[in-house]
Formats: structure tokens, C-alpha cells, sequence
């Protein structure tokens, strides 16, 4: 077998083994969220409101929070994982081998997609027992979610990376994922706002992601699927390069 | 062939501290070089620009002729390192922490398997094998980074304080198995605080100090350069009156215990006839410290 293939195996495979491992901090948590954003959001408060595109607002609000779950966890397992190895000093494994490091982004990442189609995956399982949820295209619901799984798995690899101590690793998700993924989607059309915030919303990269995962389910959207794809293949591109550029020049991980 | 050659090494942090002033260095294969100093001297931060660890700000390394400004890939290849401070997940078997590191340098898992059996069961961990590295006492966990370091096979091995913390009866072990591991072609490079460690394995000696290079040479010519010696003498029965012990440098520490220095011209015999002539029997005699310890302290404090 390749080298780089022996080396990024084995980076995956520690990397998953992680998550499973702790099974209770990276699986559960997740699942007892997205049960209850259902029950409030769709069940309580949702059977209030009237639909939106043609579905019901559970429905509606299904693939929002598949895709709030892929983005969340992505990022945390990325950049968790990194940090930790950071912390515990044992990325010195990885540096003073030849894997090259694109290698160990990629490795990292994978971690942090594994965790994230999982967790999504889960979540998609759940919304069963709350709406049935149709299915318009099965190719845009793998490729949003693998390509969002993507992007924010090297956005949190980003985060290890400049991350010094444990506060470093939740300011991120706190201040500025968490409310880009509430404003971006998940509980309404961006339709339905007024055309100054329809337009200040379309800068929030992940109105893209959410859009182009439900326009997969539903066949409803607010921005051209294929236009979400092409931020998401930039957005992989560019953060993918600056990984690079991060590691290549030491930032975090070398004196 | 060299295994190491440092040429002119700077390292200067971003605090603007220059921990290498130029230093250069060549160990021969199959050498076991020790590169010893004080704490802070540059030992860490030179082992960690040979490892990719640290970042040098000039000068050239090559590894077995391999220039890592060129191929730092390859050259890593024949590197194997053990560090200072444990560097591993403490939450992983034993057998996964060496494995995985030879997957890190290619190594497929068959074989990964074989090369971690062979240096766990070679250093004694192969019934810990299952064991996560947090319940393994701190002598396993060393044992553990050393056989994680040659799991690749490395024709170099550095080890940075590799018996630091180790209790006496373990720490002999692992100078027979170093010694093994020399004698079987591989070059070592070792870094300690023992000088009795350095006395007894290296045969090549390198001080350095402040960010220099204050010596290089083989250990047999730098204890030619021990110009005294001090030694312990224990009496047989209490010392209750001493004459002086000129021209000796001399003094009673206790009842039984007395220090007197040697200078190279002198002799040993010549100590025991002026204690002789005073009936002084003496029970044992040894070094107050091991040689070397006495000359680093002598070059360090220039």
C-alpha cells in the first residue's frame, strides 16, 4: 500500500476510534439536542405556525437541523481532536514523521466528517419518528452534506490549530457558528424576511448549505442549489489551502 | 558515512532568545554520541530541529547525507525519537500508540505488528500491551516512547533524558538494552543529566553551553583533560586525630568518612602510606563524583 495511504489510514482509523470511544460526549449530546429542537420547535411551537413552500414546519425544519447537527459536529470533533493533540503533545507523533501534511489535514478531517455524517445520519433517523420526510434527490442531499461536512471539518481543523487553551476551542462555535447556523435557515425562509435582511442574509455562508440540503429533501428553495455548491467547493478550496499554509509554516504546532 | 551533520545551526525564538549560536557537529554511524549541558543549554532545541519539532533560523542539518531543507521526508525516515516530556494520548493501549506510529512512516499493519511485538516484548511491555499508557508507571511510559521510537527501525536514535525519573534498577536496564541497540549498527544520540549515564555508554562526547558547542571529542581524550580527582575514603575504625595530609588536599567529613583530592601527578599510593604511617585503616575508597561529572562541572563553569 501507498505510504500516504498507510499513514492517513491509520490517522483515520485513531481518529474514529475517538468518537466512538467517547461515545457519550461526541454521540449523545447531539442526538438529545436535536430530540428536543424537535419537540419545541417542531412539535410545540411548529403546529402553531402555518407552512412554508408546501410542508408542514416540522417538515420544513427537518433538513435545517440535520445539517445544524453535520456543521456542529464536524467542527467540534475537528477541532477538539486537534486541540487535544496539541495538548497532550502527541501531534509530535505525526510531525516527526514524514506523513506530509496534507495528509494530516485530510486525516483530521476525516475524523471530523465521520462524526459529522454520523451524527447527521442519527438525526435524519430521528425526524422519522416526527414528519415523513420526503426525498427529491437523493445526489443533493450526499453531496451538500459531505461537501458541508467538508468545509467545516477544515474550518475547526483552523481553529486546533491557532487554539492555545480549551477556551480557544468554544469561543469559535459559541460566537459565531451557532448564531450563522440560527440566522441561516434552519427555522425559517429567507423569503419571508424583508429584502434588505434576504440580503444581508445571503452573506451567511450557511443559508448555502441549508438551502441546497433541503432543496435535496424537499425540492423548495431560496438560492440556486447549484450556486450553494459552487461556494462550498470554493470554500473547501480556500480553507483547505490555508490549513495547508498553516501547517507548512509551523503556526501552533512548531517553535 | 556521517549519521549527523549540524553545520552552523542559529536558533533564535520569537522572545528573541537565541537558544543556538552556531553550533556544528558530526557524529559518525554507529557512534553513541552524548550531547550533554545545563539546563537550557540548546540540547532540546537542537534535537528539535532535527526532528521538525523546532524551526531553525540558520545553518544546515543532514541526516545520513540527507539535507532536511531538501528531503526532510526521507531524512525523517531514518530518524527515531524518543522525547523528553511523554508525548503520547494517554487514553490509547500501548500496542496502538507504537503501531500507529509506525503507520505514520508507511508502515503497513502487518508488519506494524510485527515491529511493535518485537520492541514491546524486547523492553517489557508486551503483557501491558492492552494496557491505555495512562495506568503505566512512569518507567513503562519511557520504555513505551523508546519502543514507539524504534518501531519504524530507524537507523538514528536520539533520546532526549531518556532515564530521567527512572528509578536505578530500571535505568540499568535500559543502558544494557541501549547498548544492545549500538552495538547492533544503530547510531544513538543520547542527551541526559547522568553523566555516569554519558561516562558509561558514550564513546563520542559533545558539551554544549549558552548556545555553543564547547566541546566535541571522544570521551577517552576529554577525561585525559580531568587535571583532579576527588575520592571518598571510608576508615575502618572513628578518625580521632589526623596529621596533615600534605601536600594533598584533604579534609574529615565524619567520624569515619574523609574527602582528599588527587592532582594528576599524583598517586594513590602515595595517599595510602601517609595514612598507613598514621595507622588510618581504610574499609572502601571511591569517586565523590563519576569523572566526567567533574569535568563537565569544571568546562560549564569557565
Amino acid at each position: 500500500m501507498n505510504r500516504n495511504l498507510t499513514s492517513f489510514t491509520c490517522i483515520a482509523r485513531k481518529e474514529t476510534t475517538r468518537i466512538f470511544r467517547i461515545w457519550v460526549q461526541t454521540l449523545v449530546p447531539p442526538i438529545i439536542t436535536m430530540i428536543l429542537y424537535f419537540i419545541i420547535f417542531g412539535r410545540m411551537i411548529g403546529s402553531q405556525l402555518q407552512d412554508i413552500g408546501g410542508y408542514d414546519y416540522m417538515a420544513y425544519i427537518a433538513p435545517g437541523l440535520i445539517m445544524m447537527s453535520i456543521i456542529t459536529n464536524s467542527y467540534t470533533n475537528t477541532v477538539s481532536s486537534f486541540f487535544s493533540a496539541k495538548f497532550q503533545r502527541n501531534i509530535e507523533e505525526l510531525l516527526v514523521s514524514p506523513t506530509p501534511n496534507w495528509i494530516i489535514i485530510l486525516g483530521y478531517v476525516s475524523g471530523g466528517m465521520v462524526r459529522g455524517l454520523f451524527v447527521g445520519l442519527l438525526v435524519s433517523i430521528i425526524s422519522f419518528l416526527f414528519t415523513r420526510l420526503p426525498l427529491f434527490h437523493l445526489g443533493y442531499v450526499v453531496i451538500f452534506a459531505v461537501l458541508t461536512s467538508f468545509v467545516f471539518s477544515l474550518a475547526g481543523m483552523i481553529n486546533g490549530i491557532f487554539a492555545r487553551k480549551f477556551d480557544d476551542v468554544s469561543i469559535i462555535p459559541t460566537f459565531v457558528i451557532t448564531p450563522l447556523t440560527y440566522l441561516g435557515g434552519v427555522f425559517y425562509s429567507i423569503s419571508l424576511l424583508p429584502e434588505f435582511w434576504q440580503t444581508l442574509s445571503r452573506a451567511n455562508p450557511i443559508i448555502y448549505m441549508v438551502d441546497g440540503f433541503r432543496y435535496g429533501f424537499l425540492g423548495i428553495s431560496d438560492i440556486n442549489a447549484l450556486t450553494g455548491l459552487a461556494m462550498l467547493l470554493l470554500f473547501s478550496i480556500i480553507l483547505f489551502s490555508i490549513n495547508l499554509l498553516l501547517l507548512r509554516n509551523g503556526v501552533g504546532v512548531r517553535t | 558515512m556521517l549519521a549527523l551533520e549540524i553545520d552552523n545551526l542559529y536558533k533564535r525564538y520569537d522572545g528573541g532568545v537565541e537558544a543556538l549560536q552556531g553550533i556544528s557537529l558530526e557524529v559518525k554511524e554507529g557512534e553513541f554520541f552524548g550531547l550533554l549541558g545545563p539546563n537550557g543549554a540548546g540540547k532540546t532545541t537542537t534535537i528539535g530541529i532535527i526532528t521538525s519539532l523546532v524551526t531553525k533560523s540558520g545553518g544546515t542539518v543532514k541526516i545520513f547525507g540527507i539535507d532536511i531543507d531538501k528531503d526532510f521526508p526521507a531524512a525523517k525516515r531514518m530518524i527515531g525519537v524518543v522525547p523528553q516530556e511523554y508525548n503520547f494520548s494517554i487514553f490509547e493501549k500501548v500496542e496502538d500508540i507504537v503501531c500507529q506510529q509506525a503507520g505514520y512512516y508507511g508502515i503497513p499493519k502487518q508488519q506494524a505488528r510485527e515491529n511493535a511485538e518485537k520492541y514491546l516484548r524486547q523492553l517489557g511491555l508486551w503483557d501491558k500491551r492492552h494496557a491505555a499508557a495512562q495506568t503505566l508507571s512512569g518507567g513503562m511510559k519511557r520504555r513505551l516512547m523508546i519502543a514507539r521510537g524504534l518501531v519504524h527501525e530507524p537507523r538514528l536514535l536520539i533520546l532526549d533524558e531518556p532515564t530521567a525519573g527512572v528509578d536505578v534498577e530500571l535505568r540499568r536496564g535500559m543502558w544494557e538494552f541501549l547498548a544492545k541497540l549500538n552495538a547492533s549498527g544503530i547510531t544513538i544520540i543520547l542527551t541526559t543529566h547522568y553523566l555516569e549515564e554519558a561516562e558509561l555508554l558514550c564513546n563520542q562526547i559533545g558539551i554544549i553551553s549558552g548556545g555553543k558547542l564547547i566541546e566535541n571529542t571522544s570521551k577517552r581524550s576529554l577525561l585525559r583533560k580531568l587535571d583532579k580527582e576527588t575520592f571518598i575514603f571510608n576508615t575502618k575504625e572513628p578518625i580521632t586525630h589526623i596529621q596533615s595530609l600534605q601536600p594533598f588536599d584533604w579534609r574529615v567529613v565524619d567520624d569515619t568518612t574523609m574527602e582528599i583530592t588527587l592532582s594528576k601527578e599524583e598517586s594513590l599510593n602515595h595517599v595510602f602510606t601517609l595514612l598507613d604511617n598514621q595507622n588510618i585503616v581504610i574499609e572502601s575508597m571511591r569517586n565523590k563524583t563519576n569523572r566526567l561529572e567533574e569535568l563537565f562541572l569544571e568546562m560549564v563553569e569557565k
